[in-house]
C-alpha cells in the first residue's frame, strides 16, 4: 500500500478535497468519501456502465478510474441534473416514458445521454441504440429508454434555435 | 403522454377518470432518477465492517485444511472465519412434501467439502472492502480434488460420485405426469417428430448485484437485515428459525432492489453470515457482490435436457406428447423453492395451451458441481414453450401445413374452458386463440409471408416465427408454487389505514424491485377508496409492514396485492362512509367518495377524508361513541387456483450467412393480462422480459468447462442484450374475459421471457429450412449457427435433419 495523495475535484459544481489511497477507485470515492450515492457500480469491470459519470465533459466509466486520476477534475453525476423537485427535461422524459423500472442503471444511462446529446444529433433511432449500446438495462428492453431520449432531443431543439 | 381516462365515455359524463387503466407516471421516479434511491449499499452506516469472501476454485473437493493465521494478523482485518466458527448455526435445508426428494444441507461456509467453484469458504472481516479482499489472498486452503460432477444424464447413473452422500444419489427429484395410455396413442399416430433439446444455462443479471447489510441494536435486541431481496418475509421467517428469536426481534427490509428476475428470490448465504455476525459482534456487517460473486454464486436459471416426441393425426391433431426431462440444477436444493421448481415445471407446462390427450411426461432434478439454480424469469416454461413450440412447428412442416394454421386446430378453444391440461393445471378462460389471430393480423402476417417468399428468392435467410404459450400466475393457497414446498405463497395480506390526518398508507408482503408496485397498488387503492393516488402511500418491502408477507416472484404481486388493496379498500371505504354518514346527516346510500372527500351524491355537503379523520380520532364528541370504527381494515386475498396468462409471439429475423449475425426485424406481442393496471408499465414489463428472452435465444449462456470451472464469468463473457441487439416490440393488449380474480388481474411480468426464446428459435428454424437445419438447442449463438451451417452444407447433411447429439458430451 502506498502513501496517500490528495485528490481535488470539482463535483456538480462543488469543490471537494480529500486524502485517499491512489488504489481507491473513482466510484467508491464519489459514493463513500463524499457520499454521493447516485452513482452505482454494477459490474466494476467496465462493461454494464451503471457508474457512468463525466469527467471534463467526457462520459467516463467511475469503476475503471482511480480517484487520483480525477485530481484537478470537473464531474458531474447523477445528482447535478435535477431533484425530485424539479427533474430535468432529460429525467422527465425518462419519467414520461417509463424509460427506467428498478432504477439502478438509470443514473449511469442518464449522464451516458447528457454525454451524447451534447454531442451528437441523434438523429436517428439506430443512432440513439448505438449511443446506448455501452449500458446494460436488464428491466426495459430499452425502447422506452429510446423514445425517451428521442424526446429530450426533439425537445432541446425546439427550445434550442 | 396525459393521463388517459380508461372509460372516454365515463369522462363525458362527467365522472372522475379511474386510475386502473391509465397511463399513471411512476410514484418512484424522482427519487431513482436523481440519485435518490435507496439501494441497500447507498445506505452509509458508520462503523459497518466489510466482509469478503474466500471461495472455492475447486468444483467438488475436500477441504483438507485451511490457515487463515496470516489473514487475521493482518492490520484492519478484525475476524476471519470457516465453518468451524458457525458449527453452532444449523445448515439451511429447502423442505418439500414431495415424494423421491432429497433435500440438501447448507451452511452459510462450505463444511467439509465444497460442492461448486464459488462456493464460499472463508469469511474475512475488515475495516473496509479493500482490506477484506486483501486479507482473502493470505488465506490459504489445502483442496483434495473428488472430481468434478459435470454431465447431470452420467450424474443420474448408479454409481456415479455423489455431491451428497447423504442423499445417497444426485437424483434429487424426480416425477411424472400422464394422462391416458401414451404408448398406445403414440403407436397409432400417423405423424411423428421429435428431438433432443437443449436450453443453457442463463443466469438472471439483475444489474445490482447482492447486497446485505446487518445492524444489531443491542439495546433493543432488534437485529435489521436491509438486504437486495426479492422474498423479505421468507428470510425473516427463515433467520427467526435459524437463530431462535422473536419474530419482532427479526425485521427483514428490502428497500430499492435493483432488479431480481428470480435470482434474488432464494436465500443466500451470504445473507444468513452477514446477520448472524452482526448479532455476535454487535457491529454492522456489510456485503455486497462484486459481478464476478454474482456470475458464479446467484441462482442460475433454465438448464435442461429434453427428449420429447409429439404424435399427431393426418389433419395435424396433436393425439400423443412423451417427453423425458433432465434438469442440472447445480449444487444445492435452493432454498425454499427446492431443486424441482424450475425442472417440475418444464413437465408441468409442457402441454402448453394445446388439446393434448395423452401425455407422459417424466422428469428428474440432478445435482451437479455448478452454482445452484433458482427461479428465473419464466421458470420451466421458456423451456417447456421452446420444445413445444418447435415440436409443432416441426409437425407443420411434415404435413405441410402453415404454422399458424397448425396452432388454429389444437389451441384450447374459448367455448372448452375451463380445460384440465393433461399434467392437471386448470386453464380459465384466456385468450389463446384470439392471440393467435391478432398477432396475424397486427403483423400482417400473409404480406410478411409473401415478402419473405420474394427474400428467399433472393437468396436471403429471413424465417418467421410463432409462438403460443400460457402461464399461471397468481397462484393461490391451492397449489404450491414450487411442488411441495412447506412455505404459503397463496395469500397476500394488507393493512390500509387512515391516520388521524386523514393520509392513507397501505403496508403489503410484496417487495418491488422494478415493478412500480408502489404506483399500482396506489392506483388500485385509489379507485376503490376514492381518493388521489399521491394521497396513499404503500409500504412494502418490509417484513415488519404485515403480520405475514413473502415478497414479489411468480407473477404475483399485482394479482394478490392487487386484489388484498380491492378486499380491504372496499372496507375501509365502508367504515368511512358510515362516519361521514353522521357528520354529513345522509344516509351511506347518498354518499359518494371521491378526490378524498365524501360528498351527499349531488350536492356540495362534503367532508374531506381528512374532517373524518379528526372527527374519528380527535374532535371527540362529534360521532356517537359506538360509530367511532378504527378506519383501518386489514384483508387477506387468497385467489386459489390462479389465473392463466397467455399470449402469442411472432418473430420476424435475417441471418447474415457471412457473419452469423441474427437481426430481428419484427418482434410482435398480443398478451391477455386481464383488466390492466397501468399500461405503461405492462408494455414496460412486456419489453423487458422479452429483451430477457432475445438473451436467452442468441447470447446468453452459463459455461462450464469438464472441470467445472466457470468460463463466463464476466459481462464480456456472459452476454446481456444491449440497446443494439433489442429491436422495438410491438404490443397488443386483449381481454378475452376477465378472470375470476378479484380485480380481475392476471399476472404478467414473466411472460415475455418464455414467449419470446420460441418464437425466436422458430424464426431461426424458418430461415434455415433451406439447409434443414433443426433448431434444438439455445442460445444459437454466432459460432453455434456457423458450425451448424458448416455441417449441413458438407455433403453428409444433404440427408434429412440428424438430431444434433453433440451437446450431449460437450
Amino acid at each position: 500500500m502506498s502513501a496517500a495523495h490528495d485528490v481535488d475535484v470539482t463535483v456538480n459544481g462543488r469543490a471537494y478535497r480529500r486524502r485517499v489511497e491512489p488504489r481507491l477507485l473513482l466510484h467508491d470515492f464519489l459514493r463513500h468519501e463524499l457520499g454521493l450515492t447516485g452513482t452505482h457500480a454494477g459490474c466494476e469491470h467496465g462493461v454494464c456502465g451503471a457508474c457512468t459519470i463525466t469527467l471534463d465533459g467526457d462520459s467516463v466509466r467511475a469503476c475503471l478510474t482511480f480517484a487520483v486520476q480525477a485530481d484537478g477534475a470537473r464531474i458531474e453525476t447523477v445528482e447535478g441534473l435535477g431533484t425530485p423537485e424539479a427533474l430535468s427535461p432529460l429525467q422527465e422524459a425518462f419519467r414520461e416514458f417509463h424509460a427506467l423500472q428498478c432504477g439502478f442503471c438509470t443514473p449511469g444511462m442518464l449522464m451516458t445521454c447528457v454525454d451524447l446529446i451534447r454531442k451528437y444529433p441523434l438523429a436517428s433511432d439506430a443512432e440513439i441504440r448505438e449511443g446506448l449500446s455501452g449500458n446494460l438495462c436488464r428491466c426495459t428492453g430499452y425502447e422506452h429508454i429510446v423514445r425517451a431520449v428521442r424526446a429530450a432531443v426533439a425537445r432541446q431543439r425546439e427550445t434550442t434555435p | 403522454m396525459s393521463d388517459a381516462p380508461a372509460d372516454p365515455d365515463a369522462l363525458a359524463r362527467g365522472a372522475r377518470p379511474r386510475s386502473i387503466g391509465a397511463r399513471i407516471r411512476r410514484v418512484e421516479d424522482p427519487r431513482l432518477l436523481t440519485g435518490h434511491g435507496s439501494f441497500t449499499d447507498d445506505r452509509i452506516v458508520p462503523d459497518a465492517l466489510h466482509v469478503a469472501f474466500r471461495r472455492s476454485d475447486h468444483a467438488h473437493a475436500l477441504i483438507r485444511s485451511v490457515d487463515v493465521a496470516a489473514a487475521a494478523a493482518l492490520p484492519g482485518v478484525v475476524a476471519v472465519l470457516t465453518a468451524a466458527d458457525l458449527a453452532d448455526l444449523a445448515p439451511v435445508r429447502a423442505t418439500s412434501r414431495m415424494r423421491d426428494y432429497h433435500a440438501t444441507a447448507q451452511a452459510p461456509l462450505a463444511t467439509g467439502k465444497v460442492r461448486y467453484v464459488g462456493e464460499p469458504v472463508v469469511a474475512v472481516l475488515a475495516e473496509s472492502r479493500y482490506l477484506a479482499e486483501d486479507a482473502l489472498e493470505l488465506v490459504e486452503i489445502a483442496f483434495e480434488g473428488l472430481g468434478p460432477v459435470s454431465d447431470p444424464e452420467a450424474a443420474a447413473r448408479e454409481g456415479a460420485t455423489l455431491l451428497h452422500e447423504e442423499a445417497g444419489t444426485n437424483v434429487l427429484a424426480r416425477r411424472e405426469f400422464a394422462r391416458g395410455d401414451v404408448e398406445a396413442a403414440m403407436a397409432q399416430a400417423p405423424v411423428r417428430v421429435g428431438g433432443r433439446f437443449r436450453m443453457h444455462r442463463k443466469t438472471p443479471a439483475a444489474m445490482e448485484n447482492r447486497s446485505y447489510l446487518a445492524e444489531y441494536d443491542r439495546g433493543r435486541r432488534l437485529l435489521t437485515l436491509t438486504s437486495s431481496t426479492q422474498i423479505p418475509g421468507i428470510v425473516r421467517d427463515l433467520l427467526v428459525e435459524l437463530l431462535d428469536l422473536p419474530g419482532h426481534g427479526v425485521r427483514v427490509v428490502a428497500p430499492d432492489v435493483g432488479g431480481g428476475f428470480g435470482g434474488k428470490a432464494s436465500l443466500y448465504q451470504e445473507e444468513v453470515l452477514v446477520a448472524v455476525l452482526a448479532r455476535r459482534l454487535g457491529r454492522p456487517v456489510r456485503w455486497t457482490s462484486d459481478r464476478l460473486e454474482d456470475l458464479i454464486s446467484t441462482s442460475q436459471g433454465f438448464d435442461e435436457r429434453v427428449e420429447a416426441e409429439l404424435g399427431l393425426d393426418a389433419d395435424g391433431r396433436i393425439l400423443a406428447l412423451r417427453a423425458d426431462v433432465v434438469g442440472d440444477v447445480g449444487a444445492y436444493s435452493i432454498y425454499p423453492w427446492t431443486a424441482a421448481l424450475e425442472p417440475v415445471q418444464v413437465v408441468s407446462f409442457l402441454p402448453g395451451p394445446y388439446r393434448v390427450p395423452a401425455y407422459r411426461g417424466r422428469v428428474r432434478a440432478v445435482c451437479t458441481s455448478k452454482a445452484p439454480t433458482g427461479p428465473y424469469r419464466g421458470v420451466g416454461r421458456p423451456v417447456s414453450t421452446f420444445v413445444m413450440e418447435r415440436l409443432i412447428d416441426m409437425a407443420a412442416g411434415r404435413l405441410g401445413l402453415d404454422p399458424a394454421e397448425i396452432r388454429r386446430r389444437n389451441l384450447v378453444r374459448p367455448d372448452e374452458f375451463p380445460y384440465r391440461t393433461a399434467s392437471g393445471i386448470v386453464w380459465d378462460r384466456s385468450a389463446f386463440t384470439e392471440s393467435l389471430a391478432a398477432v396475424l393480423e397486427a403483423a400482417d402476417y400473409a404480406g410478411l409471408r409473401a415478402a419473405q417468399a420474394r427474400a428467399r428468392a433472393e437468396g436471403r435467410l429471413v424465417g418467421i416465427g410463432l409462438a403460443t404459450y400460457a402461464e399461471l400466475t397468481g397462484i393461490g393457497s391451492r397449489i404450491s408454487a414450487a411442488p411441495g414446498m412447506p412455505i404459503n405463497t397463496g395469500t397476500e395480506q394488507t393493512t390500509i389505514r387512515l391516520d388521524s390526518t386523514g393520509a392513507v398508507t397501505a403496508a403489503f408482503g410484496v417487495a418491488s424491485h422494478g415493478q412500480g408496485l408502489e404506483t399500482t397498488l396506489a392506483q388500485v387503492i385509489a379507485d376503490e377508496l376514492g381518493c388521489r393516488i399521491e394521497d396513499v402511500q404503500i409500504l412494502q418491502g418490509d417484513s415488519a409492514a404485515v403480520a405475514h408477507g413473502t415478497g414479489t416472484y411468480a407473477s404475483r404481486s399485482a394479482v394478490l396485492g392487487g386484489g388484498a388493496a380491492t378486499l380491504a379498500s372496499r372496507d375501509l371505504k365502508a367504515k368511512l362512509l358510515r362516519a361521514a354518514s353522521h357528520l354529513l346527516e345522509a344516509g351511506t346510500d347518498d354518499l359518494e367518495a371521491r378526490d378524498g372527500a365524501i360528498r351527499v351524491a349531488g350536492t356540495d355537503r362534503a367532508v374531506t377524508f381528512r374532517q373524518v379523520a379528526r372527527a374519528v380520532y380527535s374532535e371527540m364528541g362529534r360521532l356517537p361513541k359506538d360509530a367511532r370504527e378504527e378506519l383501518e381494515s386489514t384483508r387477506v386475498y387468497d385467489p386459489f387456483f390462479g389465473t392463466a396468462t397467455s399470449a402469442t409471439h411472432l418473430c420476424l429475423l435475417e441471418i447474415d450467412p457471412a457473419t452469423c449475425r441474427v437481426r430481428l426485424d419484427r418482434l410482435v406481442v398480443a398478451e391477455d393480462c386481464g383488466r390492466i393496471i397501468n399500461p405503461m408499465i405492462v408494455d414496460g414489463q412486456v419489453h423487458g422480459a422479452v429483451a430477457q428472452g432475445i438473451g436467452a435465444a442468441l447470447y446468453e449462456e452459463v459455461v462450464y468447462d469438464a472441470g467445472g470451472q466457470l468460463l463466463s464469468a464476466s459481462l464480456a463473457d456472459y452476454v446481456v442484450p444491449a440497446a443494439s441487439e433489442v429491436p422495438p416490440i410491438d404490443i397488443v393488449h386483449l381481454e378475452a374475459e376477465l378472470p375470476a380474480t378479484v380485480g380481475g388481474f392476471r399476472g404478467m411480468g414473466e411472460g415475455g421471457t418464455i414467449g419470446a426464446p420460441a418464437a425466436i428459435a422458430n424464426a431461426l428454424a424458418d430461415a434455415l429450412s433451406p439447409f434443414g437445419i433443426a433448431v434444438t438447442e439455445l442460445p444459437v449463438t454466432p459460432e453455434r449457427l456457423f458450425r451448424l451451417m458448416a455441417a449441413a452444407r458438407t455433403p453428409a447433411a444433404s440427408n434429412p435433419p440428424k438430431e444434433p447429439s453433440s451437446w450431449i458430451s460437450s
